[in-house]
């Protein structure tokens, strides 16, 4: 259930692990650890460490090849925290959705984190309340 | 259950159990459709009839689809012209060997220290007997291929919380957990509890069947004996002479087999696409590419990172510049442009195509792999295990470790595919250093073969969303995208059409990519002929 419907385009060896993620338990947070089949980690800095940096850099400056990916530090368009909540939760064009990955609580802590380090100085604070009033409508079951 | 051979089995577990085979049952069919199993289309070589009068068509991208297009379309009288990013042919179809040196986004880059002809796949590593397309692409450009093994018998399925963490193999967790099933749907079958599902005549073939599927004895129980041993091997093997008698194994209990879930690896290897037989070019998946490259030759113009593709009534005009040196812009013009470019990268390139294409490359980003090469000082998973070719699986975060199918007996060192994992664990891989990676890889190894770090040597890993022109592994649909996108992103948008893994619904295979593109020169070429 944690993958989901990602799993639908990857050569199914991937889809055997499935199994197992319910499972196991997850261990402690702690950050550059890699935990079977999920994202125990809860603090916005194990979070950013042991995730979002594969993708925006551990210096938040982000990377450039073919294409891109966008710079968190010193970003301006964090400023509206819908914004992020958005992107996070649904995903943006390269950006992978992480809204059934995550918690209210894990994207309200990651996006604090973010939004108070690498060059930001955002004030308000992101509630897991402000996450839940995000999030898409569930689609209603299938008949 | 009167029955004791079956010991703390009672009627809720027995519903219990065959719930899980059921659902397992149910797994292998859900993930058959979600690999979209189905044979190839492919029946030959494309054939492109009639003169296109020296049309033009730029193809942006030197994977294996777009260089199929170009071979196909340049056979066919086409002047075509390809641009690709990297300095090399190939794309995703991508060997890494001693002696190259990868960097990946971020700046972290990785010598490889490879002993000559070992390497890792970083993306594709087999091709399935099915994929007809690149069967015969490699016979017609002469890519000599070799077998791939998938199911290993002798390789290990593992957790760690299972069995003390021991690596168990694979022929044990199939025979005993056929056995076990086998031993209960006689049982079933006996006590009339199959009655309304099975007729009187039935009976007895199903209880044949389960006997010999299951390597049941002739009370039909699954236990220790010469029978079960055939199939789940022995302690000591048969030999000759005064020391012939064999030492029979001990099946493991069902109870503790079911509770270890090591059965669920074995419907991979029942999955179509890794069905035997598979193959592998000799001297790396790469070698496809390279293929490709040599027999394009100059038709490839590399180093060219493509920033805009605009198109009018007249043809298209896509402006790039050298993605090594930077530099001042080019423009390549042509009448048609077939893009390969990846969904993830072309959704940040200005495009000039309607609201429904750039719809449908918007909403694909690309799932996360990672593969994690590991060479070490010898073969010892074949000199100490008699392991030749195939892959272990485990539900550590490394997913499963593939072992080389070829050069086997070697002495000298080999490299194994140490992890190979999607998801939440291959992006916490990606957030790590590649000798992070590599590292973790060692650790998590050497609960498998202890033999790890004693003969360790180097290692590579790459995580896919830190390549710098991917972003990803491959395009990621769902069924929902599948049905608001596929056909927006494949359909031509005035001289423009895409090809690639992501415009196939072999989503991620090479076979996948050959044939969007076979499938967009094909109405190319079409549309070209009637003017």
């Amino acid at each position: 259930m944690l993958i989901k419907s990602r799993v639908h385009v990857l050569p199914a060896l991937c889809l055997v692990g499935l199994l197992f993620l319910s499972a196991f338990a997850a261990a402690p947070a702690e950050a550059q650890e890699i935990h079977a089949g999920g994202y125990p980690q809860q603090t916005g800095e194990a979070l950013f460490k042991g995730l979002c940096q594969g993708c925006h850099m551990p210096n938040a400056q982000g990377a450039a090849g073919a294409g891109a990916y966008p710079a968190l530090a010193n970003n301006v368009r964090l400023v509206a925290a819908i914004y992020p909540i958005t992107v996070v939760l649904n995903g943006q064009r390269a950006m992978p959705d992480f809204g059934d990955d995550l918690t209210d609580a894990q994207i309200a802590n990651v996006l604090n984190y973010v939004r108070t380090h690498f060059g930001n100085h955002f004030k308000d604070i992101i509630t897991p309340a402000n996450i839940a009033a995000a999030r898409r409508p569930k689609a209603p079951p299938t008949p | 259950m009167p029955d004791a051979s079956i010991a703390p089995m009672n009627r809720r577990s027995l519903f219990k159990l065959i719930g899980m085979v059921a659902g397992s049952a149910v797994m292998y069919q859900a993930m058959a459709e979600l690999g979209h199993a189905g044979e190839s289309g492919y029946t030959g070589p494309v054939e492109l009839k009639g003169d296109p009068k020296g049309a033009t068509v730029l193809i942006l991208g030197a994977g294996l689809a777009g260089m199929s297009a170009a071979y196909e379309l340049r056979n066919a009288g086409y002047k075509v012209e390809v641009l690709e990013y990297n300095d090399r042919p190939g794309g995703r179809n991508w060997s890494l060997y001693g002696g190259d040196s990868y960097t990946e986004l971020g700046g972290f880059t990785q010598q490889v220290q490879f002993a000559p002809g070992l390497y890792l796949n970083p993306g594709p590593w087999r091709i399935p007997y099915h994929h007809r397309a690149m069967l015969d692409y490699c016979k017609r450009l002469k890519v000599p291929l070799e077998p791939f093994t998938q199911v290993n018998y002798s390789a290990y399925l593992h957790s760690e919380k299972a069995f003390g963490g021991k690596p168990i193999r694979y022929r044990e967790v199939q025979a005993d957990f056929n056995g076990h099933v086998a031993e209960l749907l006689a049982k079933a079958t006996n006590q009339t509890g199959l009655d309304q599902a099975v007729t009187k005549e039935d009976r007895e073939v199903l209880l044949e069947a389960m006997r010999i599927w299951g390597a049941l004895d002739k009370n039909y129980e699954y236990k220790k004996g010469l029978v079960t041993s055939e199939r789940r091997g022995y302690v000591s093997d048969p030999g000759g002479g005064l020391t012939s008698e064999p030492t029979l194994s001990e099946p493991l209990a069902m109870r503790e087999l079911m509770q270890s879930q090591l059965w669920g690896f074995i419907a991979a290897g029942h999955i179509y696409e890794f069905q035997s037989a598979l193959f592998q070019p000799v001297g790396g998946m790469g070698m496809i590419g390279k293929a490709f490259g040599k027999e394009l030759g100059n038709l490839i113009q590399y180093n060219a990172k493509v920033t805009e593709i605009s198109q009018d009534d007249q043809g298209v005009t896509v402006t790039y510049h050298d993605s090594k040196t930077g530099g001042a812009p080019k423009v390549a013009k042509a009448q048609w442009c077939i893009c390969t470019i990846p969904a993830s990268i072309l959704s940040q390139i200005n495009l000039t195509v309607g609201a429904p294409m750039k719809s449908a490359i918007d909403a694909l980003y690309y799932d996360s792999a990672i593969k994690v090469g590991l060479q070490f000082k010898r073969r010892f998973w074949e000199q100490d295990e008699s392991i030749y070719g195939g892959i272990s699986f485990t539900d550590m975060p490394n997913a499963l470790i593939g072992y080389p199918s070829t050069k086997f007996f070697d002495d000298g060192p080999g490299v194994l595919l140490g992890a190979y994992t999607f998801g939440p664990n291959s992006f916490q891989f990606a957030a790590m250093s590649p000798e992070e990676r590599v590292r973790k890889a060692v650790e998590m190894g050497t609960k498998i073969h202890p033999q790890y770090p004693a003969e360790f040597q180097n290692g590579v890993a790459v995580a896919w969303h830190r390549v710098p022109w991917t972003l990803g592994c491959a395009g990621h649909w769902t069924e929902e995208l599948r049905a608001t996108h596929y056909d927006n992103l494949c359909a031509i948008d005035g001289r423009i059409m895409l090809a690639g893994e992501h415009a196939s619904r072999l989503p991620a295979w090479q076979e996948g990519a050959v044939l969007s593109s076979l499938d967009a020169i094909k109405r190319l070429h079409q549309r070209v002929m009637s003017g």
